[in-house]
Formats: C-alpha cells, sequence, structure tokens
C-alpha cells in the first residue's frame, strides 16, 4: 500500500524531488535522457541518487585519487575492493582498510562509532582475510564543553563495545583535539587481516544463472539514505536527523564474520563472489558486484529478509542495516549454504540470480520495479573536476614572521604541554578496549606502533594510524607528505619496513574551490611520499563535506600504515629499558614552531609558514634506524613529533619510570620545536660506537639513562631537574580531569 | 591430558585457550560446541572468555541453558576439573557450579590491562605449582568483573578456603575482599576473571599464566596413577 504514496515520475520531475536526495539537475537530465531514455521512477531515482554520492561514487575525489601510487611488486590487490591486499611472504598476505563514520558519530556517537567499527571488519573478511587488529584515529573540539565530552566518551565506548565483544583487539590509533571539530568530529577506524593467498576473494557475480544469496542480519528501515548523509554538510538543526544512523550488532557480526570465513575457507568450490553490504546497502553491494563481473542481475525483493512490514523496494534496497552480506555461489549448491548458515544459527536466502545482460532488475510483489543498466548505477556516475583556489590565508601565512615562543619558565612549559590532550597519555582510553584478546599483540597501546606476532612465524606485522591536520592547514601539500613520513616513522621505530597505506581523506566541502585546493594538493604531497617510502596506497575512503555552519575542519587525510617485522628479535618501543644505555638524537633541531603543540598551547591558534621538510632525508634517515634496529643496535626508539624533544625524552622515560640526564646544545625553547625526521634512541653502551658508524653526522650522543626518575637537562641557557613521576602523573591524568571538570 | 574448549556462540578466548593448552603445555585440546551431547573423552574442561549470546541479557545468563552445560555439570558432578576464565567465570556463576554473582565494573567501564595477582591458595589442582601468596602478572579484559556475594557466602568461602585468587595491588573492578578467583567445595570446579590463558609467553608480556595449565596437566597424571 505505501508504494501508492511514492511520487509519480512526472511528479519526481516536476517537484525536482531528486534534488532533495542530492542529484543535480544535469545529473538527473543524464540518467533521464542519456542513460535511460525516459523518466526513472521513485526507486530508480532512489538507486541513481546513492549510487551517485560521492560517497559511493567519489565523483568529485576520483580525479584526486588518481595521483596516488597503488601499485608495487607487494601489491597483490589495489584500490576497488573491499579492502587492498600485501604479501608478506610464506603464502601470507595483510589485508587492511580504513574508513570514516564521521556524520553518523556526530548525531550518534555510540551507534556511530559502533557502526564504523563493524563495518570496516566486514569489508576485511568480506575479502577472506580473518581480522586480527583494529586502531582508530578519531578527532574532537576542545574538551572545555559537555557536548565534545559526551562524545569522546560515546565514541570511545562505541568502539570498545563493538570490538570488544566481537573479540577483535583494538591495538592502536590516535586521538588529536582541535576546536574545528568541536561540531564535526571525526571516527576513522582501520581494520587489518591476515590471510592466506589461496583464500583471497573478490566482490564478484558471475556466471549465468548462478544465485545471488543475502546472509546476515534482516533488513530495517534504519540507514536508509546515509551515504547521501555522509556527503552533505551539518547545520545545526541537522543534530535531530537520527533516522540516518544504523545500529550495531556485534554479536551477530561475530557469528557473521565466522560463517562467512568457514565458506571461503572450506567451500570456495561454491562460492564465486562475496561483498559486505556497507553504504548504500543491498544496491552498493550488488551492483558493484554484478558490475566488476559484465553481467546483469535480477533480485526478487520479496525474498529479501525484513525486519518491519510494509517496506517498499526503496527502502530495502537502500536500507544501510548493519551484519549483512551479500555472495554469489554456484547454482545448486544453496542447500549447502543454508546447512553452513544454520549451524551458527543465521539466516541464508535466496534474493536473485546472475544474467547476462548486464541489466539490475528489481522485482517487487510480481513488479518490475527497477530495470538499469548495472554499469550506470555503479560506473558511470559523472566525474567533476572542481575547481580550486589556494585560500587567503596561505599568502597571509607566508608574510608573517615565523613563531617565537615565550617561554619564561621551561619545566613549567613542558608540564602543561604535557597535559595538552592532544599530547597527554590516552591510557585511560585505551584501557576499555581488549588489546590483547586472539594472543598475538606484542606491543599494544601506547607505543609509537603496534607490533602483532603472526603465530607459527618469526615474523609480525607493526601497525599505526598518523595525521598532524595542523601541518596540513599551514601547508597541505608538504603537510600531506609529513603524514605518511610521520606513520613509517612510527613503524620503523618499532622494527618494521613500511610496507603500503590505507587513507581517510577527512576534508571540507569540496564545491568550495579553497576546500578542493586544500585536498588536491594535499593529494601531491600524500603521493610523492609514498613514491619515495614505497608505500602505494592500497584502500582507502573519502570524507568530504566535513563543515559545521560553513566552517570546515583542518584537511585531515588519516594514514594508516602497516609494516613488516620480519624478525621479532627486532621488535622495539618507545620506552627506555636500563639505566647506563646511552640517548641519541637523530635528526636536525631547528627552531620550527609553526603549527607546533607549543604554538597552539601559547597563542590559541595556528599560524605562519609551515618550516621545511625533506622527504628523501626523511627516508635516508628511516633506512638508518631500521638498519640500527635490525643490526640489534638499539634498546629503544621513539618518533619524535608533537611537544618535541621534550616531550619524546619525557614519555621514553615514562615507560620504566627510568630519568635520564643529557646535555642539549640548543636554547631551552628548542626543546619543544617540532622540526621533523627526528627519533629519540637508547643504546647499549658497547653499541655506541657501530650506532655512530651507521649514522653518521645525523646522530648525535645526549646523555644517558638514570635509575633516578630524575630527568636532568642541561640546555645553552640553562640546567633543568624534572621530576619524571610527577611529570607522568600530570600525562597520566589529564584527560580523565578534562573529563571529569565541570566546563 | 585431553581437553575440551567449549565454544559458545560470542565465545572470542576460545582460540587463546586452544593454543594456551596446545603451544604451551604441548597437550591436546579440541573445539566442543555448545550443542555437544558428550564429553566423553575429554580429561578437563575450560570455558573461555567471551562475549557469549552478546552478553545480551546478563554475562553467562543464556549460556548457562546451552545443551552442552548439562554435560558440564555432570563432568564437574564427577570430580573432573572444570575452569571458566571471565565470560567462563560468569557462566559457571550463572550455572550456579560456583557461588555469588558478578556486577558491572564499579567505574561502569570495560577494563583491559595486565594486574597482579595472589596466589592466595595453592592447594588446589588449579595452582599446585603455585607458591602460597606469590604474586603473578596476569591480564584482565571485562566489563562486568565485580565479584559480589552475600556474607554468609564469603565466610563459607573463607572458611573452606575457597578463594584462590585476589587482586594484590590495584582491584580494576570493585569486588568483594579483592576477589579475582574462586573454586567450589569439592575443589574442582575454578572461576576467574582474569586471563591465564593471555600469559603463557614472555613474548606476550608474562608467562605466569602457564603454571596454572600444568598444575592441571601434573594433578591429572598424578590422580590418574593413583587409579
Amino acid at each position: 500500500m505505501k508504494t501508492l504514496h511514492e511520487p509519480t515520475a512526472e511528479q519526481i520531475r516536476d517537484q525536482k524531488i531528486y534534488a532533495q536526495w542530492g542529484l543535480t539537475d544535469e545529473e538527473y537530465r543524464m540518467i533521464s535522457e542519456d542513460i535511460i531514455k525516459r523518466l526513472p521512477n521513485y526507486t530508480e531515482t532512489g538507486l541513481f541518487s546513492v549510487m551517485w554520492s560521492e560517497h559511493c561514487s567519489y565523483k568529485n575525489s576520483k580525479p584526486v585519487l588518481r595521483k596516488f601510487p597503488t601499485k608495487g611488486p607487494q601489491v597483490l590487490q589495489g584500490p576497488g575492493e573491499g579492502a587492498g591486499i600485501v604479501d608478506i611472504g610464506d603464502g601470507q598476505a595483510v589485508v587492511f582498510k580504513a574508513e570514516s563514520h564521521n556524520h553518523p558519530s556526530a548525531v550518534e556517537p555510540y551507534e556511530g562509532a559502533a557502526t564504523g567499527v563493524g563495518g570496516i571488519i566486514r569489508d576485511i573478511f568480506s575479502m577472506g582475510a580473518r581480522p586480527i587488529a583494529m586502531l582508530d584515529s578519531l578527532r574532537f573540539g576542545e574538551l572545555d564543553n559537555e557536548r565534545t565530552k559526551y562524545l569522546l566518551e560515546e565514541v570511545v565506548a562505541g568502539i570498545g563495545g563493538y570490538g570488544n565483544c566481537i573479540g577483535i583487539p583494538t591495538v592502536g590509533g590516535e586521538i588529536a583535539f582541535d576546536p574545528v571539530y568541536r561540531g564535526n568530529p571525526l571516527v576513522n577506524a582501520m581494520c587489518v587481516g591476515l590471510i592466506d593467498h589461496e583464500d583471497i576473494q573478490k566482490g564478484q557475480a558471475k556466471g549465468i544463472g548462478n544465485t545471488i544469496m543475502y546472509v546476515g542480519a534482516k533488513t530495517g528501515r534504519d540507514g536508509i539514505h546515509g551515504a547521501t548523509f555522509a556527503s552533505e554538510e551539518f547545520s545545526d538543526e541537522e543534530e535531530a536527523e537520527r533516522s540516518a544512523v544504523q545500529v550495531g550488532d556485534p554479536f551477530m557480526e561475530k557469528l557473521l564474520m565466522e560463517a562467512c570465513l568457514e565458506l571461503i575457507q572450506d567451500h570456495s568450490d561454491i562460492l564465486v563472489g562475496i561483498q559486505d553490504m556497507g553504504a548504500a546497502g543491498l544496491v552498493s553491494s550488488s551492483s558493484e558486484m554484478a558490475s566488476k563481473a559484465g553481467s546483469g542481475l535480477i533480485l526478487n525483493l520479496d525474498d529479501v529478509p525484513q525486519r518491519e512490514a510494509g517496506m517498499t523496494p526503496y527502502e530495502m534496497m537502500l536500507s544501510e542495516s548493519q551484519e549483512r552480506m551479500l555472495i554469489c555461489v554456484t547454482k545448486g549448491s544453496e542447500d549447502r549454504v543454508k546447512e553452513l548458515f544454520s549451524r551458527y544459527e543465521l539466516d541464508a536466502v535466496t534474493i536473485g540470480e546472475v544474467t547476462g545482460d548486464g541489466q539490475y532488475r528489481l522485482y517487487h510483489e510480481g513488479r518490475l520495479v527497477a530495470d538499469l543498466p548495472v554499469d550506470a548505477l555503479a560506473e558511470e556516475a559523472p566525474v567533476y573536476h572542481k575547481p580550486y583556489t589556494e585560500p587567503e590565508r596561505i599568502q597571509a601565512f607566508k608574510k608573517l614572521d615565523a613563531y617565537k615562543p615565550d617561554i619564561k619558565d621551561t619545566e613549567e612549559t613542558l608540564k602543561q604541554l604535557i597535559q595538552q590532550p592532544t599530547v597527554a597519555s590516552k591510557k585511560s582510553i585505551f584501557e576499555t578496549y581488549d588489546s590483547m584478546v586472539r594472543t598475538n599483540t606484542v606491543v599494544g597501546p601506547g607505543s609509537d606502533a603496534a607490533v602483532l606476532r603472526i603465530r607459527g612465524t618469526r615474523k609480525a606485522l607493526a601497525m599505526t594510524t598518523d595525521c598532524n591536520a595542523r601541518y596540513l592547514y599551514l601547508d597541505p601539500e608538504k603537510g600531506g607528505q609529513m603524514a605518511v613520513a610521520e606513520a613509517a616513522r612510527n613503524i620503523v621505530a618499532s622494527g618494521g619496513e613500511p610496507l603500503a597505506i590505507t587513507d581517510c581523506l577527512n576534508y571540507g566541502n569540496p564545491d568550495k574551490p579553497e576546500v578542493f585546493w586544500e585536498l588536491w594538493t594535499s593529494a601531491d604531497g600524500i603521493a610523492k611520499a609514498c613514491t619515495t617510502l614505497n608505500t602505494p596506497v592500497i584502500s582507502g575512503n573519502v570524507s568530504l563535506y566535513n563543515e559545521t555552519n560553513g566552517e570546515a575542519i583542518y584537511p585531515t587525510p588519516m594514514i594508516g600504515m602497516v609494516g613488516l617485522v620480519k624478525d621479532l628479535d627486532h621488535v622495539t618501543t618507545s620506552e627506555f629499558k636500563q639505566a647506563g644505555d646511552k640517548i641519541f638524537v637523530i635528526g636536525e633541531t631547528e627552531a620550527d614552531f609553526n603549527g607546533s603543540e607549543l604554538q597552539k598551547m601559547q597563542l590559541g591558534r595556528i599560524e605562519g609558514e609551515l618550516f621545511d621538510f625533506d622527504i628523501d632525508k626523511e627516508k635516508m634517515i628511516q633506512d638508518k634506524v631500521l638498519q640500527a634496529i635490525r643490526e640489534g643496535l638499539i634498546q629503544s626508539a621513539h618518533d619524535c613529533s608533537e611537544g618535541g624533544l621534550a616531550v619524546a625524552l619525557m614519555e621514553s622515560a615514562f615507560g620504566n619510570e627510568l630519568g635520564l640526564s643529557a646535555t642539549l646544545d640548543m636554547p631551552s625553547e628548542w626543546l619543544f620545536s617540532e622540526s621533523p625526521s627526528r627519533f629519540v634512541l637508547s643504546v647499549r653502551p658497547e653499541h655506541t660506537e657501530a650506532v655512530k658508524e651507521v649514522f653518521g653526522q645525523d646522530a648525535v650522543e645526549i646523555g644517558e639513562v638514570k635509575d633516578t626518575r630524575i630527568a636532568e637537562i642541561l640546555t645553552q641557557t640553562e640546567e633543568l631537574t624534572i621530576d619524571v613521576k610527577e611529570v607522568k602523573d600530570l600525562w597520566e591524568g589529564a584527560i580523565p580531569w578534562l573529563l571529569k571538570s565541570k566546563a | 591430558m585431553r581437553f575440551a574448549v567449549i565454544q559458545f556462540p560470542g565465545s572470542n578466548c576460545d582460540v587463546d585457550l586452544l593454543h594456551a593448552i596446545r603451544d604451551g603445555v604441548g597437550e591436546e585440546a579440541e573445539y566442543v560446541p555448545h550443542t555437544a551431547e558428550s564429553l566423553d573423552g575429554f580429561d578437563g574442561v575450560l570455558l573461555p572468555g567471551g562475549f557469549s549470546y552478546g552478553d545480551y541479557l546478563r554475562s553467562g545468563a543464556i549460556s548457562r541453558f546451552s545443551n552442552v552445560m548439562s554435560e558440564v555439570t555432570r563432568f564437574a558432578e564427577e570430580g573432573k576439573p572444570v575452569f571458566g576464565t571471565c565470560n567462563g567465570f560468569q557462566i559457571l556463576v550463572e550455572a550456579g557450579l560456583l557461588p555469588g554473582a558478578l556486577q558491572r565494573n564499579e567505574n561502569l567501564h570495560f577494563i583491559c590491562k595486565t594486574v597482579e595477582l595472589e596466589v592466595v591458595n595453592n592447594r588446589t589442582k588449579f595452582t599446585s605449582e603455585y607458591d602460597k601468596q606469590e604474586l603473578l602478572t596476569i591480564p584482565v579484559a571485562h566489563g562486568e568483573g565485580n565479584y559480589y556475594c552475600d556474607e554468609e557466602t564469603l565466610s563459607e568461602l573463607k572458611a573452606n578456603d575457597q578463594i584462590v585468587f585476589t587482586y594484590a595491588s590495584d582491584n580494576p573492578n570493585g569486588s568483594v575482599e579483592n576477589i579475582a578467583g574462586i573454586i567450589n567445595k569439592q575443589g574442582n570446579v575454578l572461576g576467574m576473571m582474569p586471563h591465564p590463558e593471555r600469559a603463557v609467553e614472555d613474548l606476550l608480556g608474562s608467562s605466569d599464566g602457564l603454571r596454572f595449565f600444568e598444575s592441571m596437566v601434573k594433578n591429572f597424571i598424578k590422580e590418574t596413577a593413583e587409579v
């Protein structure tokens, strides 16, 4: 009965109903005049509107994504499938991808974050891989208001609630705070999986007559138009827009994951293709599976398991109900699939079949309700080359003098800086995540990168997420390079060789030429760094329209990187190990304060021209650090980033609550400089000569580790005596204190 | 010794127990589904951690009705060793094989970290390889591990030496008397919130959990030899 209320094709045209769903006049004209040569009905218009949304079609970002290097001898699967795959030898491969769930999390933070985790996990196991780890990259406004505290607590609870229950360890990630994220927090989840080459799957529906089956949870009205929702800006009124947020059930997903992995590993003879029903649900998964294989498809919507009565074809096709997968199996094998899934107490239902004519046909209550060329839906969305212009701030920043910090009391400045939430310990947060389940976690949250061993081998995987968006705000090109470089630095500091990256490109409204310029130029930077560091982009996602009331977030391309640790003996952590070890600083320190944590703390904003960065020098230094680690010369290695040397030295001391004495040939304020391409290493006394040989003039021996819990630092200007335990307590206490204090 | 690792829908530490037995102590372990009708051929039963049935309703409240649980109860009544960690402990309590209840953590948050445990009773078939009052480094990972029992039960637990492990320095969940693990009166059913199976390799931070499983194996061998 409900279909009676749907507007007619003529009404959709005359009242421009398509525009409410995000289609432009020109796109509507293309559909009706060039592609189907008639007016699309209500269901068909809905299908096009989600499939041609930015979230599904990348219509605005495709020209940007083409800049990225995506190939390499190690790449088994680049962008285009559920997730990318990289060879790690011995017939094994690592599968990973990151995805944003920013908009849902802004509206309903618990479910938004939870379903973000659930979605990315499905992407990994749909490739045939066993998910082994989760990482999360989060951005929030300042913790000075109840709304932001609520968002943080609920997002963290959602991540833990889903990941802990499904039994995949959450091993790393990062969290940063800046006012630009207040109305539009970022929730980016990355999942890493392990696979044997022979199990690699594709999301394809091929072989005329083969069967399309639906497995997992039933379809409800939740999340309808979620993909379009993610492609719009927020205004204050839209916090009421709750219908578009999905609800997750990690228990259901656990069963679904185990059932799908059994299907993949033990029934490869009947399985043709498998794909997650993610953004734009059934329409996206089914049309992509058919389009990739050059097939057509018939779906009988009456057979789709439904949670609610009276759902229309439009609702069923666009629903983003969670924990559902679409599989294509050989004709006649349906009962085997049903038997397998029934053992997990799950339904597997035949809903359609593969055809050979390239048409996408949907039947409902005996009527043909959609009849479209499948490629038009999945592949032929228009691609836009957006105009871009450099924002005025960039030139204005170049005219400013380099920021000179105002430091009266170095120790006090350090104590304040270490309590800035971006720098402060995230322990109170990551302790709510199960980081150890499946017993492979060699290095958990809190070090530079997480490290998981690969059972039965001497190998391990290092993984991290990074992005300092402040640098990108000052200079997207250089900042983009630095985001990749920092990720690689974290992998190398942990003993790994960087393999490849995934990304979540979080930006504002690309219709604004200034925002598109940020996206365009930062992609150049990312591409350059990926080429130099030999880390191709194997997967990723784009999240645009991250604005509130017209104000864009900082350009925030989160980089997720995975590296291979060739031998467990190479696993290295950031904390000093024992008194007497010598401390080295690798790389040059200069007066680099523009965009720094210190500038933000002192000025309340960041500005100026971003300091120099040389990706070739970065690569050279990283290679040497990895070489030294592999030669067994390094006791601890820590990337030097936000807060500079002062923070890096203190963090190195915190782990085992050791002290240090160091002499630094620089003025005290340089302790907080954020010059790039630096590491803090500790080395056994007998290895100092060998280390000097590896690094030459790039290494400076600054002092040694003490068992005093006191950091004695002598600069050109003063002698500092810092109580390590006192500063550690401030560092660990800062975020719990901010969350408890009343705004 | 041949162990059954019970798999409930939503168990997720099953793989950790399997590896702890096979790779850690070098004994046999097999998965047994929740639908199983028999535990014949097994010498010990392990109930894993996780979120059986999604922890819906209450942790362990649905799993206790699983087919296999009547077999586990019979197995326990025969005096054979049954061990539950985390969700496994919650299931044993729900099934009435151990007294008390497990409430949400005092701070209402899930907590995952490594804690210090004290061995209060080393005269059990699960702890004989430890010294009394020995301190162990073992991870916890739970949201509902706050052990509670009434005064009467508590005095009984104490009188019968049924408190096997306590949190030594820092109680992560607010449990009564810092209780981390208890045993039944007969001494063959032990439940604890911490995860000894996550502490069987130095590579992962601690191998203090290894002797827990070694105790089970040694006592089984001893008992079998006596028969």
